[in-house]
């Protein structure tokens, strides 16, 4: 019974490689509070100088979209690809633009 | 249709409308070789292959770090030490990495040990093995890591999404432990006559160990089949046991050492290697349980988990502590 | 199977493997450099890298065992970290040392009798209890800690040089002590029990780490007397133990003196397995 009580929560960790680019998920680990899940997290996952930074989430905290929901959510952009650049056609060859 | 019911896990024939969307994308994802992710829809028997598989192979990691852990302490120069060390820290890692990953699939990490502390999980028989001698550093680190690198790469494209992401960073870390462990083999077998002999008693207690890691024969492989067919598995057994057993035999022409195995050859007319038959009684009384070694490492586990108990709940307890600390604040 | 709800899924956010798992080795000083260097110590700065690098290496050893044995595997890696640090500051420590007396840093390791080595009595200590493991932590990464910030002004520039890397590493080493320290000591009742226990049995050896020693009167600048430490130790650790809401056992002080060849009981069976396969093979490499 304390044993369940014990289990330590589960976090996730995101680590940045260096200066200049986006914290990536690496994966998760178990630590009883935010602060070891910061200390294990540069232990588990930056043995190597992967990283530069870490961000710590606990993993209840996540809001995900719902993947079975996946063709509403993200249909909208299907088909505006006049968002993109590359749908304008007629300007191509004019520099700088 | 039976194989449908089978692969969807519901006992009832009958999808309801969700499921059998899920279903068809699921399908589609494999067929086009995409990746599922662990909130996708997948069939009951697809979570629960991977759950077992994922976890037997963190297990495997972690009971692995027991025969070389051992020799830390004893390692015959302090490069070797540290080396070690970081290796064996690194199978930590291992399995912590792919429990991550087995995780995803809703079964949580104290299920997946308690699994493997009442003896109801599997894990790597080759661990059930005694680490007798340094030399077997060095055997454990070219033969029993080479063959788990050799089924571990095709895995960094299974088609679990977590499970490749874990592999691949699993392999990236995995080629020095080959590596160190060859060198290991290397030194003994260019120094005295007693290290030279000490390298190939290792290697010949390892070497059908190492063989068998890749699972049973093809046609003795039940399981294997409907991996494939969800691209868990790219290769089958005896296609890896081929593959590894072709890089070793030349590998070993280095050492100046060899393999035990009178029968070892390649034949030109199949394209394959013949090697020695291999002893699969051994293998499953070994995973069974009546391996050398299982109580010893069993007991292990269970000791540093049961010492570990107090340890666990204080740091909860203080956690709890803060938050409510906070919340009042 | 209420946990399939939760998203454990971050996986699907990107291809984590294409930055986390960068490799490099950085640039830091090794101990095989220190080993060809050119600039050999004096008898007495050798003497002090010794005892430096006596410390570090039998931390060392004691702290290793851990790994495969934590309470948690996340702790296995923390406490294999700072194992790992421990023997690479003992290697540069003894590469250094040896350079005096054309040695290596394995023939001081593993060729030297009990009465050779010069490490306190503090680190000889078994790791008993997951408690006690971090008390000693505690104590000696704290000391370390202050050691090797001073020390960055040796006038002797290579012990400086390794202590510039260690000191980062030992700040961290005293980072996770005083972490578990407060988790421990105000955690459960059983944890406090223990960490009171702990302090009871390591108090006694925690007075040799500030003794000065003749060899002081010959390093000058290269050095730093260990009862100048004294002060700022005994403010950092009642502060920690403060919060942890430990207090300070009213035991004496042991007759160590594991600096003039003197170990306790417990250094033979520490050497007895260090030392046993390598002279088996004098001689051999590996």
């Amino acid at each position: 019974m304390s044993e369940k009580n014990s289990a330590w929560p589960l976090w996730e960790v995101f680590v940045r490689s260096s200066r200049g680019l986006s914290h990536v998920h690496a994966g998760s680990l178990h630590a009883p509070d935010k602060d070891m899940a910061l200390r294990n997290a540069r232990d588990l996952y930056t043995r190597r100088n992967e990283g530069v930074s870490l961000w710590i989430v606990s993993s209840n905290d996540i809001v995900a979209s719902d993947p079975d929901a996946k063709g509403q959510f993200f249909e909208s952009p299907q088909g505006k690809d006049y968002r993109h650049a590359t749908y304008y056609t007629k300007s191509e060859g004019v520099k700088h633009l | 249709m039976a194989a449908q019911n089978e692969s969807g896990g519901k006992l009832s024939a009958v999808l309801s409308p969700e499921e059998q969307a899920g279903k068809d994308r699921f399908e589609a994802i494999i067929a086009e070789d995409s990746r599922i992710e662990p909130r996708d829809w997948m069939p009951e028997a697809y979570r629960k292959t991977l759950t077992r598989q994922i976890s037997q192979h963190a297990h495997s990691e972690i009971i692995g770090m027991q025969p070389e852990a051992n020799w830390i302490t004893r390692a015959p120069s302090l490069k070797r030490k540290a080396i070690l060390m970081a290796k064996v820290q690194d199978e930590a890692g291992h399995g912590l990495y792919l429990y991550s990953a087995a995780e995803t699939l809703g079964t949580g990490r104290d299920e997946l040990n308690d699994q493997l502390l009442t003896g109801r999980a599997k894990y790597s028989s080759i661990f059930n093995y005694p680490a007798r001698s340094w030399a077997d550093m060095g055997a454990i680190g070219w033969l029993v890591d080479g063959a788990a690198i050799a089924n571990q790469v095709p895995l960094c494209r299974a088609s679990f999404g977590p499970y490749g992401r874990a592999m691949v960073r699993v392999c990236k870390e995995e080629s020095f432990h080959q590596r160190q462990g060859f060198e290991i083999l290397l030194e003994l077998s260019q120094g005295s006559e007693a290290q030279k002999k000490m390298a190939q008693e290792a290697i010949n207690r390892f070497y059908a160990p190492s063989l068998m890691m890749f699972g049973p024969p093809d046609d003795d492989s039940p399981n294997s089949k409907q991996s494939m067919e969800w691209k868990i598995k790219r290769f089958s057994n005896d296609e890896l046991r081929q593959r590894f057993v072709g890089m070793i035999a030349e590998q070993v022409k280095v050492l100046g050492l060899t393999l035990p195995d009178p029968e070892l050859r390649f034949d030109e007319e199949t394209g394959q290697w013949i090697h020695m038959d291999l002893d699969w009684e051994e293998f499953k009384a070994v995973i069974f349980g009546n391996g050398p070694l299982n109580a010893q490492r069993m007991e292990r586990r269970r000791e540093a988990h049961r010492d570990g108990a107090w340890v666990r709940e204080a740091a909860a307890a203080y956690a709890a502590k803060m938050a409510r600390k906070t919340e009042v604040a | 199977m209420s946990t399939q709800k939760t998203d454990h899924s971050l996986d699907s956010f990107g291809d984590s493997s294409a930055s986390a798992t960068r490799v490099t080795p950085g640039n830091a000083l090794r101990p095989e450099d220190i080993a060809i260097q050119k600039a050999v110590p004096s008898e007495a700065n050798a003497q002090y890298a010794l005892r430096l690098g006596d410390d570090a290496l039998i931390l060392a050893q004691r702290l290793s065992h851990w790994i495969s044995r934590g309470p948690e595997l996340e702790e296995d890696i923390a406490l294999g970290n700072i194992a790992l640090d421990q023997l690479g500051h003992a290697r540069s420590f003894l590469s250094y040392a040896a350079l005096a007396w054309d040695k290596t840093e394995d023939d001081l390791a593993y060729f030297r009798e009990e009465e050779e080595f010069t490490a306190l009595h503090i680190v000889q200590q078994p790791n008993g209890h997951f408690g006690v493991t971090i008390m000693r932590q505690l104590i000696v990464s704290i000391f370390q800690h202050l050691l090797y910030t001073e020390l960055l002004k040796s006038s002797d520039e290579t012990i400086a040089a390794i202590c510039a890397k260690a000191v980062k590493e030992v700040d961290y080493h005293r980072d996770h002590a005083i972490q578990w320290t407060l988790r421990l000591g105000l955690g459960t009742e059983e944890s406090a029990e223990k960490m009171r226990h702990a302090m009871e049995i390591l108090w006694p050896y925690v007075d040799e780490m500030f003794k000065d020693e003749p060899l002081y009167d010959e390093l000058g600048d290269a050095g730093v007397r260990p009862s100048t430490l004294r002060a700022a130790w005994d403010e950092e650790i009642n502060a920690v133990l403060a919060d942890a809401e430990l207090e300070i056992p009213k035991t004496g002080s042991a007759m160590s003196f594991g600096r003039q060849g003197q170990p306790s009981e417990h250094m033979g069976f520490i050497l007895a397995e260090m030392q046993v396969l390598a002279r088996k093979h004098p001689g051999a490499t590996w």
